[in-house]
């Protein structure tokens, strides 16, 4: 299986705030990669890192095979590749969910208005929220709103997709409906990367759990590593959340 | 008090009158237009520009709100016969106004600029949109909605402004007025007369720019929520 994602020795500070202390892992085509991990533990900033909106002080990134930590990395031809979506969804408020949708695809790929049109259709339809085009963010709950992000990113069409923290500003019903397309996707074959601190999800749908200490990949493995740590440190987090 | 009221001498006049309310509204809505397309750059350039054009956005802004508008006019007026250019009075006028309102809607917009979240110019770099897309798209529309009140407001006080150029022959309503009272004697009941009319303009100018505000920010108008 070759590697969609392959992060090695990756070092990144904020000032004197060591947040990745040599980070490696990978993701291969088709793999679904739950990173989870304390509250400062790295885990977001290394996926911010993989999408190029943080620069890394050592080590390699390779995306989609791009050279991320590249000085001369084409970050729009990245973007291309890669979908990201956050936890605070970060919808353009002043256009409907369908508006949403059409910007990236009309202003980056030119693709004609009927047509934009058409893909956002079909993307809100794969979240299911057809009925919900010409709404404008503030009319829709939390969890519609982040499907509508997620069908934003999935309508560029990417070769990957991050997820950060996408479920934790939502209340349980709504954090069932959004694992739900998360879930839908990953077994249509998309390759993804979630940071996320739902252990239940993780174990159900990743291929792969890495866990995240102290800006070190403490330990990694198949869902499954969840319900029988080798460190302590995981044991103790799996522990605190049940 | 005894003053007795006398309107009759200013009837024959309602054509200059409507000629100088036309010309004052024509001169507001070039230097509005104008001034804001001259301001929002400012404030793009003040936000988000290198140093050397933050400075002389800066500096820009900060000479045109510490200086009286009447002294600008005449610096403008004077200025362009002493570079040997040959404009009219009106035109004057309105690179005046327009130098001057650029200065305060900079200023205006540029909150709005600031008002959106860093987050939101963050997904749209990563939907891969260019920069000059993400400004036109996802920051300049919500930073213009969220501080069009102001913009109005603005834009109401340099109509009322510009009856300042009267002072370099501009024949707007102001100017008109300053003929008709010498011609006529009654001054008091000219500036009344004037006072109404800018009322008037006043007015429809918020009508124009409420309009137009109902077109463009198409979310305000169905929901009539502030963004």
């Amino acid at each position: 299986m070759s590697a969609v994602v392959k992060l090695s020795n990756v070092h990144k500070s904020f000032g004197t705030n060591k947040v990745l202390d040599g980070v490696s892992f990978e993701v291969g085509r088709g793999e679904v990669a739950a990173v989870i991990g304390q509250s400062g533990s790295g885990k977001s900033t290394a996926l911010r890192c993989i999408n190029a909106l943080e620069t890394i002080d050592g080590g390699t990134i390779d995306v989609c095979g791009h050279a991320v930590h590249d000085a001369k990395l084409d970050r729009r031809s990245l973007r291309r590749d890669v979908g990201i979506v956050f936890q605070s969804y970060n919808l353009f408020p002043h256009l409907t969910a369908e508006q949403n949708i059409m910007l990236a695809p009309s202003c980056v790929k030119k693709v004609s208005k009927s047509e934009a049109r058409d893909l956002a259709h079909d993307v809100l339809r794969r979240v299911g929220l057809a009925e919900k085009a010409g709404h404008f963010p503030e009319q829709l709950s939390g969890g519609q709103q982040q499907r509508v992000a997620i069908a934003r990113s999935l309508a560029m069409q990417p070769k990957l997709m991050l997820f950060d923290e996408v479920t934790s500003a939502l209340d349980p019903q709504l954090t069932g409906e959004v694992l739900k397309v998360m879930e839908d996707l990953a077994r249509g074959g998309m390759t993804m990367i979630l940071v996320t601190h739902e252990m239940a999800f993780a174990r159900k749908v990743a291929s792969q759990v890495v866990y995240m200490h102290k800006g070190k990949v403490w330990e990694t493995g198949p869902g499954s590593m969840l319900d029988s740590p080798k460190t302590a440190e995981l044991a103790d987090f799996v522990g605190s959340g049940l | 008090m005894t003053y007795q009221f006398d309107f009759s001498a200013l009837w024959a006049f309602w054509p200059e009158f409507l000629q100088g309310a036309w010309l004052t509204l024509q001169l507001s809505a070039v230097s509005t237009v104008l001034g804001f397309v001259l301001g929002t750059l400012c404030a793009i350039g003040r936000s988000d520009g290198p140093p050397w054009v933050k400075f002389l956005v800066a500096s820009y802004v900060e000479v045109i709100r510490n200086t009286p508008l009447l002294v600008q006019v005449f610096i403008v007026y004077f200025g362009i016969a002493t570079l040997g250019i040959k404009v009219s009075a009106n035109a004057a006028a309105v690179i005046a106004l327009v130098v001057n309102v650029g200065a305060y809607t900079c200023e205006i917009v540029r909150a709005g600029l600031e008002s959106v979240h860093k987050s939101q110019l963050e997904a749209a770099d990563c939907l891969g949109l260019s920069k000059p897309q993400i400004y036109w798209h996802v920051i300049i529309r919500p930073a213009i909605e969220r501080v069009y009140p102001a913009l109005t407001s603005q834009y109401v006080l340099l109509m009322l402004a510009s009856s300042i150029t009267s002072q370099i022959s501009a024949e707007e309503l102001t100017a008109v007025a300053n003929r008709i009272q010498s011609d006529t004697f009654r001054s008091f009941e000219t500036y009344i007369v004037v006072g109404i009319i800018y009322l008037a303009l006043s007015f429809v100018v918020r009508i124009a720019l409420w309009l137009f505000g109902l077109v463009v920010f198409v979310r305000k108008r169905k929901l009539g929520t502030a963004l």
